[in-house]
């Protein structure tokens, strides 16, 4: 199994500082949520995590080994990466986008091999896709056009999938869909790494959390660990109650508005 | 296992991948444009029947002596050049547009061409002296920088946070386009008689009185610089998902795009010195190839190339029958489809924002 690091990793926009001696060890084989409020560098850790930012100290680790100094296409086979509302280009169908996730895998001289072949049929089972293979992605609703990146992201075939928040514009009927195909994938042995906004979704789907508060991990751990009124009243700022989701006994984040009218 | 959109050929590790509709896609323009080629040939002051034309060609002996030299020394070149140039526009194009993601984005509407143009008039007028093998060089170089002035005003992915509108890029394109036309008019002013007569030709579009040595001049570029470009599309469809997602697939994103931002330059940068800027196929030939085999590159690129060839070439014949004996740059015909189709295009995006 795959284990994913950080070490006293600094990441930077345009020479502000956003990630600051950043120590993380995310569980393997678990769904680790990374939470906080906007400006927190949550988006920023995932992509530093995923080598689209190159840290200014530091350093990301996969099995001890920094990812930095690896063959990016090789990395690309351990490591997959979903950005927040990715679009797709005009016209392209399913099939074609769902293959797209072969590219760390293929060459000039392997095109499309069996393996190739059996990854996608997978991913568009595993998705449920395959009524809507040559359908072109224009024509898809939101969460089934969600559904069709998360499919890429699987044919790509690696241990560890990072997403950065996978429900964003999605209803709430397909923001679950989405949660649960994760959370089975995450059965299956996936390590999933998400930025989440929903502190409900998080604490529903994920069993590990990380609070993040100015480019720090403020705190991390189980749901009940992290969801709880003093964190919130820190990471976010605002007041709430928790009380336990009456069917699961998850944590349930409740604000109390500031001001009475 | 259903691939039906896909014909797939496996021998042990090698396994090669293309989509249905392009073989048949690539036959049928291959075709059209000899056609027109055999009619091109066939037409003029001194008509020969298609029949005559084709024998003539594969080289058989007819009676009129003058055929042979009327087909394959007159005609022929000028023929192949607008087929060569149209093609690496289509390229171009296809190339352009996939790399910024902007299906508005071609060489001549960035200003690359103009570019191009540019530097190779400031070479015939003010360095005369240069032996004419320097020419594809500096169109190149003008062409490379004006893509790097690009790069640096307009360049926005588009799925980058607070992505920037594509029309931002065609803006900075003709702004810088509209600078260069200045220099080059200056150029022209100022520069010798002579020597501005020769550089005429790099502004008006046109393959007039190209001969086998404007063909042999072009077609070894062309011809690494199309395999290179096939070769590319790979990366290109990865690059088209976004620069986050190519990464996250493993593509040197830096090395990658550069690499296929020069060889888009190089492929338009050869057509201006053989034929000057011919607008709107680059924007055009994607567009259409998209149409006919969908959004992937490996087959787009080609078909791009075929659908540029064809489109240049009835063009050329269009530009030099509608209204014989006066005959009509082969880019004005271009420009004149090409404005509306650009418009179109215009108010189709607007619609869907």
């Amino acid at each position: 199994m795959t284990v994913l690091q950080a070490e006293k990793l600094s990441l930077s926009y345009d020479r502000d500082l956003i990630i600051d001696r950043l120590d993380l060890e995310t569980p393997t084989g678990q769904i680790t949520a990374l939470i906080g409020p906007n400006g927190c560098g949550k988006s920023t850790l995932l992509r530093g995590l995923a080598r689209l930012l190159r840290p200014q100290h530091g350093s990301v680790l996969l099995d001890g080994r920094a990812i930095h100094t690896m063959p990016t296409k090789q990395l690309a086979r351990e490591l997959g990466i979903l950005p927040q509302a990715p679009t797709a280009p005009e016209g392209i169908t399913v099939r074609e986008l769902v293959a797209q996730g072969r590219y760390p895998h293929q060459d000039w001289f392997q095109q499309w091999s069996h393996a190739d072949e059996q990854a996608l049929q997978r991913a568009l089972k595993r998705t449920g896709l395959i009524p809507l293979i040559d359908r072109a992605m224009d024509t898809l609703s939101g969460g089934q056009r969600q559904r069709a990146w998360i499919a890429m992201a699987l044919a790509q075939e690696t241990d560890i999938l990072l997403l950065d928040e996978p429900t964003t514009y999605l209803d709430l009927a397909h923001q679950l869909e989405v949660l649960e195909l994760l959370e089975k994938l995450n059965q299956e042995g996936k390590t999933i790494i998400m930025v989440l906004h929903d502190l409900n979704h998080a604490a529903y789907y994920a069993s590990h959390l990380v609070a993040l508060s100015e480019g720090k991990i403020f705190a991390q751990g189980t749901a009940q660990e992290v969801i709880t009124e003093s964190i919130v009243r820190h990471v976010f700022g605002v007041e709430s109650q928790i009380i336990h989701h009456p069917a699961t006994g998850a944590p349930l984040c409740l604000p109390i508005r500031r001001y009475q009218p | 296992m259903n691939s039906s959109q896909w014909i797939v050929y496996h021998a042990g590790k090698i396994s090669l991948r293309v989509d249905r509709r392009i073989p048949r896609t690539a036959a049928g323009l291959i075709l059209a444009a000899l056609i027109i080629l055999v009619l091109h040939v066939g037409i003029g002051e001194y008509t020969i029947a298609p029949m005559d034309v084709l024998r003539t060609i594969i080289g058989q002996q007819l009676g009129d002596q003058n055929f042979h030299f009327v087909v394959m020394e007159l005609r022929m070149p000028r023929a192949l050049v607008a087929w060569l140039v149209g093609a690496a526009l289509g390229a171009s194009g296809a190339l352009i547009q996939g790399l910024t993601r902007n299906p508005l984005a071609s060489p001549d509407l960035t200003g690359v061409t103009a570019g191009a143009s540019a530097a190779a008039v400031t070479l015939i007028i003010f360095l005369p002296q240069t032996p004419d093998f320097w020419l594809p060089i500096a169109a190149f170089c003008g062409g490379l920088l004006i893509a790097a002035m690009l790069y640096l005003l307009a360049w926005r992915d588009a799925s980058s946070a607070g992505g920037d509108s594509p029309i931002r890029l065609i803006l900075v394109g003709i702004g810088l386009s509209a600078a260069l036309g200045a220099f080059t008019s200056f150029a022209l002013t100022f520069g010798e008689l002579w020597y501005v007569q020769r550089a005429m030709m790099w502004l008006t579009g046109s393959v007039y009185a190209t001969d086998w040595v404007d063909v042999n001049l072009i077609l070894p570029w062309l011809i690494v610089c199309l395999l290179l470009a096939v070769y590319g599309a790979r990366d290109l469809n990865a690059l088209n998902l976004g620069e986050d997602i190519a990464q996250g697939l493993g593509l040197r994103l830096t090395f990658k795009r550069g690499f296929l931002l020069v060889l888009s330059v190089a492929l338009a940068a050869i057509t201006v010195t053989v034929a000057g800027i011919i607008g709107f196929v680059g924007l055009i030939a994607p567009h259409i190839a998209r149409r006919l085999v969908g959004t992937m590159h490996e087959g787009l690129v080609p078909t791009a190339a075929f659908v540029g060839g064809f489109i240049v070439i009835l063009a050329d014949f269009i530009g030099r029958t509608i209204l014989q004996p006066t005959e009509i740059p082969c880019g004005i015909i271009t420009s004149i489809v090409g404005v509306p189709f650009f418009v179109y295009l215009l108010w189709k995006r607007e619609k869907i924002s």
